[in-house]
Formats: C-alpha cells, structure tokens, sequence
C-alpha cells in the first residue's frame, strides 16, 4: 500500500518520474476529449480506429525511405511523418468512399482499417527480410507504451493540444453545423468538405501524437468513451465538449496516478477502464439523457396518460348514466371502469391512487366505488372535450395534415390553432346535447363491462 | 516463383476463412454494423487470458471457447449499451471492445509472473504456417493430401455459415433491411441478431486463430461491400461476396509471393497482401461497376449535362 504522502506527490505532479507521464496523458486525454465530441456527433466514433491502424503503412515506408537513404530507419521525426500520410490518405479514402459510393460510413471506415492495416503487415513482412531489418522495435510503435514517455513526447503532444484547441476555438461555429446539418451548411454556401477535412485532420494529428506516446488501445478509447460519457449529460455542444474535455484530462490523470503507485497495473489499461467507469456513472445518472432520467420521465409520462385515461372514463360513464339537462356526480363502481379499457386490475388501482392523492377522485373503499370531486368533474369534462375534438379532427381533416397529429390530447388547442378548434367545436355541433359544454362522442363505442 | 503442394494449402485455408466471413459480412454491411470483427477480434483477449488462468495451459479449445464466450458479449454489451444509453451503434462497440482489451490486459499482467501469454502470438495464427499442421491424410487418386487442421476447421466453420445463410435467408434478409417489418411478420429479429452475432463471434475467433485477424476483419467488410455495389439482390450480393473472397485469398498469396519481387524483396506476409488485393478488388468495382460505379456514373452524369 502506497503512503498517503506518496499519493500526494503523484496526484499533484511533485514526483518528477511520474510528472511526465502524467502531465502527457491529461494533455491527450483534453485532446482526444475535445476531437471525440466532434466525431461523436458526425457518428464517426470508430474514426480513430481506422486512423490508428492506417499508420502503419506509413511507419514501414517511412522505415523503408529512410534506410534507403542511409539514414537510421527508426527517427521519430521520419516515422511519424510517414504515419501522419498515411493516415491522411485513409481519411481521404473514408470520405471519398462515403461521398461517391452507397456505401456507408462504417463499411467506408472497415474497409480503409483492414486495407490499409494489409498494407502495413505486408510492408513490414518485407522490411523483415531487409539486411538491415532492424525492424523489431516498428511493431511496438503503433502498441506504444505510456510509462515510457520522454521530453519530445511531451513537446509534440503539448503542440498538438494547442493546435486542436485553437482550431477547434476558431472553427467552432462552423464545426457546430457541420455536426448537426451537414446538407444544411452546404446550402449556406460553406465549404463543407474542406471543413470535414481539417477536423479529420486535426484527428489525425491528435492519433498520430499520442499513438507512440500511449499506444492504439488507449487513443481509441480516448476518442471514444470521454465523449460518449459527457453526452449524457447536456444537450449544448459547447458544455458537452467542455465536459468532455474534463473527463478526458481526468481519467488520464487518475488513470496514470494509479498505475504509478502500483506497477503491476499498465497505465493504458487503468486509463481505459476509468474513462469506462466515468462513462458507466454518466450513463446510468446523466442528467439529460442518462437511463434513470429517461426511465423517470417515462413513468411521469405514462401517469399523465394513466389520469388522462381515468378521467374520460369517469366521465363518459356519468355522461351515459345521465338523467336530464345537467351531468349528475354518482359512485361508479370499479368493475364498471375496468371494462371502459383494456387495463389491468392493478395498474387501474395504481391510476386511482394517484387521482385520489391528487384529489380528484374519492373512494368508498367497501363499496369499491369511485367518485369524481368537483376538481375531477372539471378535469375530465376538460380531457373529454380536448379527445373528442381530437377524434374529430383525425376523422375529418388527418389525412391532410398528418404531420399534425399529435398524440397529446391536451395540446389540441396549441397545435392546432383557434380557428381550426372553432371550426371543429361548430362540427360537432351536430352531436352537441344542450346543457353541456363537453360534445359527444363522435364515433359512439358500447363498452364491455 | 515456385508453386509447392504449401501454397496450395495455403491458398485454401485462406479461400475458407475468406467466404467463412464474408458470408456473414454482408448482412453486418447491411446492419451497419461493419467493425464488429475489427471489435472481436481485440475484445477477446480476457477471455484466452480467464481461459488460460483457469486451465492454467493453452489448450486451444478452452481458449477457443473462452474467446468466442467474450465474442458474444462484445455483441451483447454493445447491443445494451446503444439500446439503453441510446448511444450510437459505433461509439458503443469502440467502448466495449477497448474497455475489455484493458481488463483482459490487465489479468495478463497479473498472470506474467509464472507465464509468457504474449497476446501477439497467442492471438493471432499465421497464415503460412498452417500446412505444417497437417491432421489428416486421405489418399485421392494415388496421391497422399495432407489436410491441415486449420482447412479443417475453417471448412467446419464455412458449412456452418452457409447452413446459416440458407436456412434463414428469409428471416436474415427481412431483419436486416426492416426489423419492424421482421418483428410485425412475427419474426425474432432480436433473436437472428443474436444468432448472427453468435456466428460471427465463432468464425471471427476459429478464423484468426488459424490465420490471423487481418483477414478476418478485411474479409468481414471488403468482399461484401464490393459485391454491394454491384447488384440489388441479396441472394447475388451473397454469391458475388464469396468470388471476391477467394479471388482476395488466391490473387493474395500469389502478389505475396510475386510483387515483393519487383523491389528487391524475397517475399511478405501472405495474409496482409490477402487484405490488400481485397482493397484492389473493391477499388476495380468502385471504378467500373454497371449501376453504381464512378466512372459510369461520372459519363452517365456529363451525358445528361449535354
């Protein structure tokens, strides 16, 4: 167990052998984060993945090019130059293949990962058989290791985030659009393909950096799973790739701090599961689209409809039971609603509850019968009203304006408009019993009991 | 160049792994689902080192099992995660599969005190080396074959696809193309998804045992998406996939051994340039294809221009 003041050092970077590391992984965490939201949004997630794996070939090029030059074949500079084209070739390939073909962004994305990846196992199956073939260490180029960074690391990585940062800073507006109406920003006259381009491009910068800096696992999950975690909980792009950013940096951070006081965990691998773990609690407990939120709001939803559903059978059963001019508040007994619809015992039983804590209906529990209040009188005579001119206008005019038709029978007077709920009130007319401001049923239905 | 009796076991085994994926690869095209091989084939990596903690030897066949266990939950959690956190299709594989490679590395490094369970060469067969394991040696027409266990298995694996294939043609067609459609039909599109990804959990790990995982993911993707771009009929995009796949494999090992030539170079690895002559192949239909293809659709649109 590592002491307390060891933890402290680490977190806080005064522990210069692990300070690099660390610092190194937040920047990239920040990087990726901020380039993931963006790609997220495109449904391009896997982008990084094709990337990683289309370096390859550029690394056995560059190799190539560089002993055939009598150069060293291993110089960084080399290398990542000649991953950084052939990476952006593939890019290009992905765009050119979506934008030309039928074929769609994923297969696009496959095809140009296994391709090129080909390409790169073969070229490196030559350079094998090279005099010279110093090649072993290429391989554990693309699978680099995070707790072996250096200064230049550091300095390629620290250029890069400024690069996306500012980019993505300038361009945000544009990229903004990009993400969302694409076919719209074109109509605007901008230059869509080239601004798809330059975010592909950072991508690859922010890939090729961190690639021999942490490694192809770690870069994937960084574009990914920050991003994926902090849509849960906004809406705003702005706040969700801020968010992003800030799970990103956080998860290296603590991932590399971890590691660091244990050995035995490889940081990459640390970094990944607590960048899941953040993407776990963000999902199950994000505020916008998180699985709890939705559950509850579902169930809010399906007990508006719940009371909805009450009321109007309440109503329309005094409406049939109705002596005279005025409608009459009796007793219903339960079994009489249970035959309006299709409910079960228990979820009618829970919608009564609900009424009754809401006080719109009372209970005469040994008689099992049910009461409207005058507040539920009011209420259902309200969602009757809205129904039936609900019913009405699907019957009359929903074959016109579909588009219209909205499942909310309280909405009907803003979705529709006075004048065409006038026009529908004066229609039914002709179903209209005096005394009454609620119209009959236009379509009346003889329930079962 | 030189032919021997190997790179015609070669050219085999690679021709079965090839139509084995691409099978299945188009109805993963046609449910956009086209990286699943590519997420598989590192998602395993817990499942060979759990198998390997428990037997405590590399048996293949509890690596094999454990691999394809984790195979199919890769489908599974993906599934759950776009399903319930309405993630997109893609982020929720890249999450998936990279959060288990990182758990799998992990017990293997918890594991490296005792044993060298290098995922490199545990992981993924090379294709070159199949023939030396040979299982079975019938004799046909006075000459001995010696059939290796990976042609073998891979052809196991290619009867169970195309068992698959066309058994539930009907069923696979409907749930790929409208799965409400499927499900008003009175179809279990839940459960042909879950068959499928079954399937392709089983080959994605039987085929890049015995050969490698880059043939596996290319032959997952390229054939079916060249054949889609050439024909409207599944039952046709479904034959076309398997000629582009064995012409992949044949045109694959025979540049391995040619084109490395043109520069100097003895020969590559077969199963990367198996990948690229499936690119080549897709690059040609891009071009050339009747309905679909640029150049035709290039002439066809300055015509009407005239």
């Amino acid at each position: 167990m590592p002491e307390l003041a060891d933890i402290w050092n680490v977190l806080f970077l005064r522990d210069y052998n692990t300070r690099l590391v660390v610092i190194c992984t937040i920047l990239l965490g920040c990087a990726c984060g901020l380039m993931g939201g963006f790609l997220l949004l495109r449904k391009r997630s896997l982008m990084g993945d094709t990337l990683s794996h289309a370096t390859l070939p550029g690394v056995g090029f560059a190799f190539m090019l560089a002993v055939a030059m009598g150069g060293d074949g291993k110089s960084l500079p080399m290398l990542l130059t000649g991953a950084a084209v052939t990476g952006v070739i593939g890019c290009w390939a992905v765009l050119f293949i979506r934008n030309q073909t039928r074929i769609k962004d994923d297969a696009a994305m496959g095809i140009v990962l296994s391709v090129f990846f080909g390409a790169g196992v073969a070229v490196l199956g030559m350079i094998q058989t090279m005099p010279e073939g110093s090649a072993a260490g290429l391989e554990s180029f693309i699978y680099g290791k995070t707790a072996s960074m250096v200064l230049s690391d550091f300095r390629i990585l620290v250029l890069v985030t400024i690069c996306v940062l500012s980019c993505s800073l300038l361009l945000f507006k544009e990229f903004r659009l990009l993400c969302f109406d694409e076919s719209f920003a074109a109509s605007l006259g901008w230059p869509v393909k080239v601004l798809d381009v330059i975010l592909l491009g950072l991508v690859t910068a922010v890939t090729v950096a961190g690639l021999q800096a942490v490694g192809l696992i770690l870069i994937i999950a960084f574009l990914i799973t920050p991003a994926a975690a902090a849509r849960f909980w906004t809406n705003q792009l702005d706040r969700m790739l801020l968010l992003s950013v800030l799970i990103g940096g956080a998860s290296g951070w603590f991932g590399a701090s971890l590691s660091a006081f244990y050995p035995r965990l490889p940081a990459g691998a640390v970094i990944v599961l607590v960048a899941a773990l953040c993407f776990l609690i963000s999902m199950l407990l994000g505020v916008e689209r998180g699985v709890l939120v939705r559950w509850l709001r579902q169930t809010q939803l399906q007990h508006r409809i719940g009371r909805q559903h009450l009321l109007r059978a309440l109503y329309e059963i005094l409406e049939a039971n109705r002596q005279g001019g005025e409608l009459a508040i009796v007793a219903v007994p339960f079994r009489q609603i249970r035959g309006r619809r299709t409910w079960s015992d228990r979820s009618l039983r829970d919608c009564i509850r609900r009424a009754y804590d809401d006080g719109l209906v009372e209970m005469q529990v040994k008689e099992d019968t049910i009461r409207l209040t005058e507040a539920g009188l009011a209420e259902a005579a309200h969602v009757t009203r809205n129904h039936r001119l609900w019913e009405l206008y699907l019957i009359e005019y929903a074959d016109v304006a579909t588009s219209r038709v909205d499942r909310d029978a309280d909405m009907v007077e803003h979705v529709l408009g006075e004048k065409m709920v006038a026009r529908l009130e004066s229609k039914l007319q002709t179903y209209r019993s005096a005394g009454t401001l609620v119209p009959a049923s236009p379509h009346p239905i003889v329930p079962g009991d | 160049m030189e032919w021997y009796s190997i790179d015609t076991w070669i050219v085999v085994v690679g021709a079965l792994a090839a139509v084995a994926c691409a099978l299945l690869g188009n109805f993963l095209v046609l449910r956009k689902m086209s990286m699943m091989g590519d997420a598989i084939s590192h998602a395993v990596l817990p499942g060979l080192a759990i198998a390997f903690l428990i037997t405590e030897a590399r048996a293949s066949l509890t690596m094999f099992i454990g691999a394809a266990v984790v195979g199919v939950l890769t489908a599974v959690f993906t599934q759950w995660i776009s399903r319930f956190g309405k993630v997109d299709e893609g982020a929720s594989m890249g999450i998936v599969f990279t959060s288990l490679f990182a758990v799998g590395l992990l017990l293997i490094v918890q594991a490296a005190d005792h044993v060298d369970l290098d995922p490199g060469c545990v992981l993924y067969g090379a294709i070159e080396l199949t023939p030396l394991d040979v299982v079975w040696r019938p004799v046909l027409f006075g000459t001995t074959l010696e059939v290796p266990r990976a042609a073998l298995v891979l052809a196991g694996v290619t009867l169970l696809n195309v068992g698959f294939v066309v058994a539930y043609f009907k069923e696979l067609r409907i749930s790929s193309f409208d799965p409400e459609l499927a499900t008003t039909m009175g179809i279990n599109s839940n459960l042909m998804h879950y068959m499928l990804m079954t399937l392709v959990a089983v080959t994605t790990v039987a085929a890049f045992e015995a050969v490698g995982s880059i043939i596996v993911i290319a032959m997952l993707i390229v054939p079916a998406a060249s054949a889609h771009l050439l024909t409207d009929r599944l039952w046709l995009m479904v034959l076309l996939s398997c000629v582009f796949a064995i012409l992949a494999a044949v045109l694959g090992h025979l540049s391995a051994l040619i084109v490395p030539g043109w520069f100097g170079f003895a020969d590559t690895s077969t199963s990367g340039m198996m990948a690229v002559m499936a690119g080549v192949l897709f690059v040609v239909v891009m071009l050339s294809a009747p309905k679909y293809g640029i150049l035709l659709k290039h002439i066809r649109k300055t015509e009407a221009v005239q």
